[in-house]
């Protein structure tokens, strides 16, 4: 069962971060949309976590698509802070059930995941793009491409997640 | 002792991610003020090799415009030499010109437009003879610095990067300034520290500039777009539009300057005195 689980996350890990870096980073939507769908990762990673190995596993995903990005370490930290916030999203937008033995996916609301999936981009966005231009003269440049790369990302990523959604045990 | 031991365990995560944070941060920063990261860019072996293999593949579909471009080319190529064999004394001075640079063909396999740093990977590597500070045109104009080398792979600092700076003049005349991008439109570049004594029109062509050990003189740039006098009125911002379309660049090509590295030694020396 664990191994079934290493499996399938090792392999969502290298397919988000080829879909990544070889079509979403080269999409160009309106000349600078690039959805960083990578973060379905954070979304679809069991909720019962070791939380170390789940940082190192986003740390190093962010790193790998940096490296075919060419933006030092812009998506690490982005992906790292995402992965390091997760418990706190998740006790927001599932409540204090969450921490229950029994509690799943499956008992959650398709707003409470749509949420969760939301919170998720927010913080992953709001610090890739601060640091990427990293300069208070261009906050409007900033703010227009959280907010529009954003909406890009939850669209494609609320699709995507609904296409690949498991069938309940 | 033991209680600083189990305040570190039990907030494990928060030290893990601040460290990683730490080294993320630390990584990032550096470049932001010199060059891009010596280790972790895509000039690497396995990277370029993904990326090479995604662009054979998908070449395919730009074959028939990148043909036509080809052509194009050849044709401006063909009426130059067919020109200059009439005129001794032009061919004299090409000739000249012939051996002070070289050009190795490449092909882009990554391009990005997005970003406010971007950068270009091409197929061409140490082994084909491409080093840092090449400058990188196409047929319509300049794309950009070669950054890092790997032995197959190269990245390009696109023209389209906040770090750039190239020294640009207005075709025709003497007067030169800088060229830089505000990261805004990956179409419009920003010629600055033109004097205001120069005269220009909206439309004017602007060229590569004399001052750079790496572009040749006059490789075309771009038009004027529009123009006003900076803060203190004493020169000009141009918006200069781009001939090149950055976001569908194939095939370019890689200028070596025989002569940069006296002309860098001599710049060096005086600097010195």
């Amino acid at each position: 069962m664990l191994n079934n689980a290493v499996t399938l996350n090792t392999l969502r890990f290298v397919l988000l971060v080829l879909a990544q870096v070889l079509i979403f980073n080269s999409l160009n939507l309106y000349g600078y949309i690039n959805p960083l769908i990578y973060v379905l990762f954070f979304y679809w990673y069991p909720i019962k976590s070791n939380r170390p190995i789940f940082l190192l596993a986003g740390f190093l995903m962010g790193f790998v698509i940096d490296m075919f990005a060419d933006t030092m370490a812009l998506h690490a930290m982005a992906a790292l802070t995402v992965a390091y916030a997760r418990p706190l999203i998740m006790r927001f937008c599932f409540g204090i059930n969450f921490e229950f033995q029994g509690f799943s996916f499956k008992n959650t609301t398709k707003l409470q995941r749509f949420t969760f999936l939301a919170c998720l981009i927010l913080i992953q966005h709001v610090i890739f793009f601060t640091l990427e231009i990293l300069s208070f003269s261009h906050i409007l440049l900033i703010l227009k491409k959280i907010l529009f790369t954003g909406m890009a990302t939850l669209l494609i990523g609320g699709l995507l997640s609904s296409l690949f959604n498991r069938k309940p045990v | 002792m033991q209680r600083i031991i189990n305040f570190i365990l039990t907030n494990r995560n928060t030290f893990l991610y601040l460290i990683l944070m730490l080294f993320c941060l630390n990584i990032t920063i550096q470049s932001h003020s010199y060059h891009q990261s010596k280790f972790f860019n895509s000039s690497k072996w396995a990277i370029g090799t993904l990326f090479d293999s995604k662009s054979s593949l998908t070449d395919y579909f730009g074959l028939q415009r990148e043909n036509q471009r080809l052509v194009q080319e050849n044709e401006s190529l063909r009426l130059q030499l067919l020109n200059t064999t009439t005129n001794p004394s032009a061919t004299a001075k090409d000739a000249g010109m012939l051996q002070l640079y070289e050009v190795i063909s490449a092909r882009a396999i990554k391009n990005n437009i997005a970003a406010p740093r971007n950068y270009i990977t091409i197929n061409r590597g140490e082994t084909h003879g491409v080093a840092q500070d090449m400058g990188v045109i196409t047929p319509l104009g300049i794309l950009g610095i070669v950054e890092n080398t790997s032995a197959g792979y190269a990245t390009v600092q696109s023209v389209l990067n906040t770090k750039s700076n190239i020294n640009a003049k207005i075709k025709n005349t003497n007067y030169f300034g800088s060229l830089v991008w505000d990261a805004n439109d990956h179409q419009i570049l920003q010629l600055v520290d033109i004097p205001r004594s120069a005269s220009i029109m909206v439309g004017d062509t602007i060229a590569t500039g004399a001052m750079s050990s790496i572009f040749p003189e006059d490789i075309p740039i771009g038009l004027i777009e529009k123009y006003d006098l900076n803060q203190n009125q004493s020169s000009y911002n141009i918006q200069v539009r781009l001939f090149n379309d950055m976001a569908n660049i194939k095939n370019v090509y890689v200028i070596r300057n025989k002569d940069r590295k006296e002309i860098l030694e001599l710049q060096n020396r005086t600097d010195a005195e």
